[in-house]
């Protein structure tokens, strides 16, 4: 389970940095920025995360990166969620008021400056609650490193129903164990969108 | 030697897709001078203030302020924004931040100047648009009225050269717009301040215009003090507007 919540924590961590920074490149006002941006969204958002992280794994090896599989995971699992990180990031941009960077811009503000100050602090009040989903669904995509074998919840379980062969409370236990993570960070956003709700 | 207008524009034509917005626009304002720009709605008007600090870039015609042309997007453009304060119909403060951190963000950020004393700046400010009171309130707090003001004193925190006012009472519930003007006014008058006023507020035109700029369909068709614009004015199309809106 430890491993499960260092791997979701660090790939969430990961993802919320790169994501915003694509989510930046999507509405800058330089073009190759924004190509680029769309480049890596629709890459890794229509990749199954399985494929990813097996191609990183055993294909990018042969290109000479190789890291250990905790490592790997945390890289494809911060990659492949990133590309919804900026999806929704972009959303809550495009949520605020446009008078606001207009504004900005009044006060001669330069780009990084009304994004960093102005825009991105409203949009990510916005979008808490869908970071809550994604902060959920890479929770559960970490069982996904149980192909590599790294030694979290679902390879733990696995293994363990390979010695007892007792798959019922096995794989309860198991998804016993993700509710008892999903369903309070499900809280902590929700308590987290109320604390920094801006009124209007 | 005569000193050189403050605001220039010359031969500035927009486009809209097909829709020609501003027509072959010649305006200069000199410094110290409040213009007040009125017309139908759709005459421009906005836009043409707008365009002043290229929020609205134009396709033709040349803008310059204080003898500098207004470069493209970038950080020239910021810092050429930085001295035209601009107040907005819809206020426009920044939601997530105090009454007074609105206030202070430019001087800060654009200015560089330290947080105390940006913030004796500031309460100076809100103290003189009379909502120093309410400095650690949010923007959603504040009624129309007061936003406005706050917005009007964030304008003034860069100690702009030239400030832009596109339509900035038309927001308001009637008891408030007094407010605001009070404040537009005291700066056209007791500061000097150069002013350029987007309204529909005639009174106002009346009492603190040097030169009231009439637009139509993209066009300016009439600049004239505002005793002559409003009792003579020249074009039938201005006759025809000032028949309309003081009817009643």
């Amino acid at each position: 389970m430890r491993t499960t919540v260092v791997l979701t924590l660090t790939s969430f961590a990961a993802a919320m940095v790169v994501g915003t920074v694509v989510a930046a490149f999507r509405v800058s006002p330089v073009p190759p920025l924004r190509a680029a941006g769309a480049v890596w969204v629709q890459m890794l958002r229509n990749t199954p995360l399985t494929v990813l992280l097996l191609l990183f794994v055993f294909g990018f090896t042969k290109i000479g990166l190789q890291y250990s599989f905790e490592v790997s995971s945390v890289i494809v699992f911060g990659a492949y969620t990133s590309a919804f990180v900026a999806e929704t990031v972009r959303s809550g941009i495009n949520a605020v008021a446009r008078g606001q960077a207009e504004a900005a811009r009044a006060v001669g503000l330069t780009f990084p400056q009304i994004l960093g100050i102005v825009v991105l602090p409203q949009a990510f009040r916005t979008v808490v609650a869908p970071l809550g989903n994604i902060f959920i669904a890479l929770t559960k995509n970490t069982s996904i490193a149980a192909i590599i074998s790294v030694l979290e919840l679902t390879e733990v379980a696995d293994r363990l129903n390979n010695a007892t062969a007792r798959p019922i409370p096995v794989f309860l236990g198991a998804a016993v164990a993700y509710l008892v993570l999903t369903l309070p960070s499900g809280f902590a956003f929700g308590w987290l969108e109320r604390k920094v709700a801006i009124r209007r | 030697m005569p000193e050189q207008p403050l605001v220039v524009l010359a031969g500035v034509n927009k486009w809209f897709g097909d829709l020609h917005v501003l027509r072959d626009i010649d305006l200069s304002v000199e410094r110290g001078e409040v213009v007040v720009v009125i017309g139908p709605s759709g005459s421009g008007k906005s836009t043409l203030c707008r365009a002043i600090n290229r929020l609205e870039p134009v396709q033709e015609g040349t803008i310059t302020i204080d003898g500098v042309p207004l470069p493209e997007e970038g950080k020239e453009l910021a810092r050429l924004r930085a001295d035209v304060g601009m107040v907005f119909q819809s206020f426009n403060l920044f939601a997530h931040k105090t009454v007074l951190d609105n206030v202070t963000l430019g001087p800060r950020k654009v200015r560089k100047r330290s947080k105390a004393d940006a913030e004796a700046l500031g309460m100076q400010l809100l103290e003189r648009v009379g909502i120093a009171n309410k400095a650690r309130a949010y923007p959603a707090e504040l009624s129309g009225g007061q936003q406005q003001r706050v917005a009007i004193a964030r304008a003034l925190a860069m100690e702009p050269k030239v400030l832009l006012f596109d339509e900035p009472t038309s927001a308001l519930d009637p008891e408030m717009i007094k407010e605001v003007l009070d404040v537009m006014l005291e700066l056209a008058r007791e500061d000097g301040t150069t002013m350029v006023v987007v309204t529909h507020e005639m009174g106002f035109a009346k009492s603190a215009a040097r030169r009231v700029v009439f637009m139509d369909e993209g066009r300016i068709v009439e600049i004239a003090p505002p005793d002559r614009f409003f009792s003579h004015p020249e074009s039938e199309r201005a006759r025809d507007f000032l028949s309309k809106i003081l009817a009643h």
